[in-house]
């Protein structure tokens, strides 16, 4: 009885502002509903229609978000863990000053998310951002590129999507230091005695890494996998800060945004906002499991 | 052979990495100290230490009506929301946390999967019924509105935080305090918190920076209200307007400051509290 009553406060706030709404949304999503008629909305005046779901799926543009949303989520998880992996393999070795250089990787990480991409959209400034300048004087540019609408350029002959390309980049930049910190923590527990003894068998560095270290990292690696994607699959501040969704990076969180508060059509999003949550939970009970079992 | 490209391998990386982590924020601390025409004359020049300009940073904290873009009027606006998310979420979070620690009691675990399914849920899917019922309940445009929201977003991560920090407080002590005497709520305030005040202090600093730095909701929320901005949303629109490159990153770097001193002051247990439970972003 004790413990249920010390829990209450909690359920109730987090039930009040998210389970209420996780509901409201479901029956939102089958409402053919504006936001001004909201205002005006009685229980008595709900209906059911499925137009939304239909209109969503067929709408022009739908199915290219869904495949941003899925390159952004795979290419930013991939990186983010590629680089933390990296410098935390780099940074395991005590060396003078690896405090101050392990307290520099959380930068990106701890700036705030406004801050970072008004940053970054200065860097990349086609007037008199660094980037064009570096490129211009030392790389002999011939036209300064603007890197966060040009949806496609050609490099040596091969097509690049520049704008997706630098939302993985921000987003890589932005998440590698959470990857780094768990990977940290986890080097920290390896025992060091098995490692010591491939050492003495002859293992070279490369064959213990693959051998000894990756076999005890691969746990907190999947998690972080997971969790990357789910993230980063459902990510709306970083694309629309940098971007707005232009040069072919609208991701559906962006969409959903769109159908909200430029077109006001709050059935429409509902529908989207549940085909993402349908979307995710497979990810999400994958991950909720692994933590049952005791992966995390 | 091998080890020896490993080793410049090694320095490779750990310079790439500490160039591209440290290099936009100074960046950002350089452009804002030079004077907008020299930017746009020379973008990569650096200002000399006496012709350093720190004009951009009042102009950018200044209020409308001194010419300036308001940013101070918008940090006392997050000040207020984050503060009152943060000391609400934790006071709501001690109990439940003390609670999955401490207590069995029916219904333990699927309150933990819940709380973490919540946790997981997309921010954006929420966004859409939380502005028409907040919109219902007057309370869209409303600052008290968004401490509700973000209340809601950051107490399953408290939650997680602080039973790992509870944890940690040996048992025997609360049962020490209970032979003395104390009831369970006694136990909690006299025993429990004052043992865990290192790691109550810090997940109440990370959920200040969570608040302190949403975008979304404030976007949803209030854009309609210039006075009530907060600093996410102020900067951000800032970027809109055409407002001199100097001024932006000297907005950006003043809203950056109280991140980086909180991250600073209580880096160690904000780390280890990370470690323990993931975090949204």
């Amino acid at each position: 009885m004790h413990g249920r009553l010390l829990v209450a406060p909690t359920l109730l706030v987090v039930g009040g502002v998210v389970v209420l709404p996780m509901a409201a949304v479901l029956v939102l999503s089958v409402q053919d509903l504006r936001l001004i008629e909201v205002r005006s909305l009685s229980l008595g005046d709900l209906g059911l229609t499925f137009e939304n779901f239909a209109r969503v799926l067929s709408g022009p543009g739908f199915w290219a978000a869904v495949r941003t949303t899925v390159v952004y989520a795979v290419l930013t998880t991939a990186g983010s863990l590629a680089a933390g992996l990296m410098v935390a393999l780099a940074l395991r070795r005590p060396f003078p000053g690896r405090g101050a250089v392990r307290a520099l990787m959380l930068v990106p990480y701890a700036l705030p998310v406004v801050a970072g991409t008004t940053i970054w959209t200065t860097l990349l400034n086609p007037q008199y951002g660094a980037v064009n300048e570096i490129g211009r004087r030392f790389l002999g540019w011939e036209a300064p590129v603007s890197f966060l609408t040009l949806g496609e350029a050609e490099v040596a002959g091969v097509p690049v999507p520049v704008a997706l390309f630098v939302v993985v980049a921000f987003e890589v930049w932005k998440s590698f230091p959470l990857v780094f910190l768990f990977v940290t923590a986890r080097l920290q527990a390896v025992p060091r005695e098995v490692e010591e003894a491939a050492v003495v068998d002859g293992a070279s560095p490369v064959q213990v890494f693959r051998h000894v270290l990756l076999p005890q990292l691969a746990g907190v690696l999947g998690v972080l996998a997971v969790l990357r994607f789910i993230w980063t699959f459902q990510n709306f501040n970083d694309v629309y800060l940098l971007t707005g969704g232009a040069g072919g990076t609208e991701v559906v969180a962006v969409r959903v945004y769109q159908e909200l508060a430029v077109r006001a059509d709050v059935g429409t999003a509902a529908a989207l906002g549940v085909l993402m949550a349908l979307a995710l939970s497979l990810p999400l009970a994958g991950y909720l499991r692994a933590v049952y079992r005791g992966r995390l | 052979m091998e080890a020896r490209a490993l080793a410049v391998l090694r320095v490779a990386v750990i310079a790439g990495a500490a160039a591209a982590a440290a290099g936009p924020l100074l960046y950002g601390v350089v452009l804002s100290v030079r004077p907008f025409a020299s930017v746009v004359a020379d973008p990569l020049a650096l200002p000399s230490p006496a012709g350093a300009d720190l004009s951009a940073y009042p102009r950018a904290l200044a209020g409308e009506e001194d010419g300036g873009f308001g940013l101070a009027r918008f940090m006392r606006n997050s000040l207020a929301v984050a503060g009152w998310t943060a000391v609400l979420a934790v006071a709501c979070s001690v109990l439940g946390a003390y609670a999955a620690v401490r207590l069995r009691f029916f219904g333990r675990d699927a309150v933990g999967g819940f709380f973490l399914a919540v946790y997981l849920f997309p921010g954006i899917v929420l966004a859409v019924p939380l502005f028409v019922l907040l919109g219902r309940a007057g309370l869209a445009g409303s600052l008290p509105g968004l401490v509700l929201v973000y209340m809601a977003q950051t107490v399953p991560v408290a939650l997680y935080m602080l039973r790992g920090y509870l944890r940690a407080v040996p048992a025997g002590v609360e049962e020490a305090a209970e032979v003395d005497g104390c009831n369970r709520l006694q136990v909690i305030v006299r025993v429990v918190l004052p043992m865990a005040l290192p790691g109550i202090a810090a997940t109440a600093l990370y959920v200040f920076l969570i608040a302190w730095n949403e975008y979304l909701f404030a976007l949803l929320f209030l854009v309609g209200d210039q006075e009530r901005w907060t600093v996410s949303l102020g900067v951000a629109r800032l970027a809109d307007f055409a407002v001199p490159a100097p001024v932006l990153m000297a907005g950006s770097i003043a809203i950056t400051v109280p991140v980086v001193a909180g991250f600073l002051l209580a880096q160690r247990l904000l780390v280890s509290g990370l470690a323990a439970g993931a975090e949204k972003g």
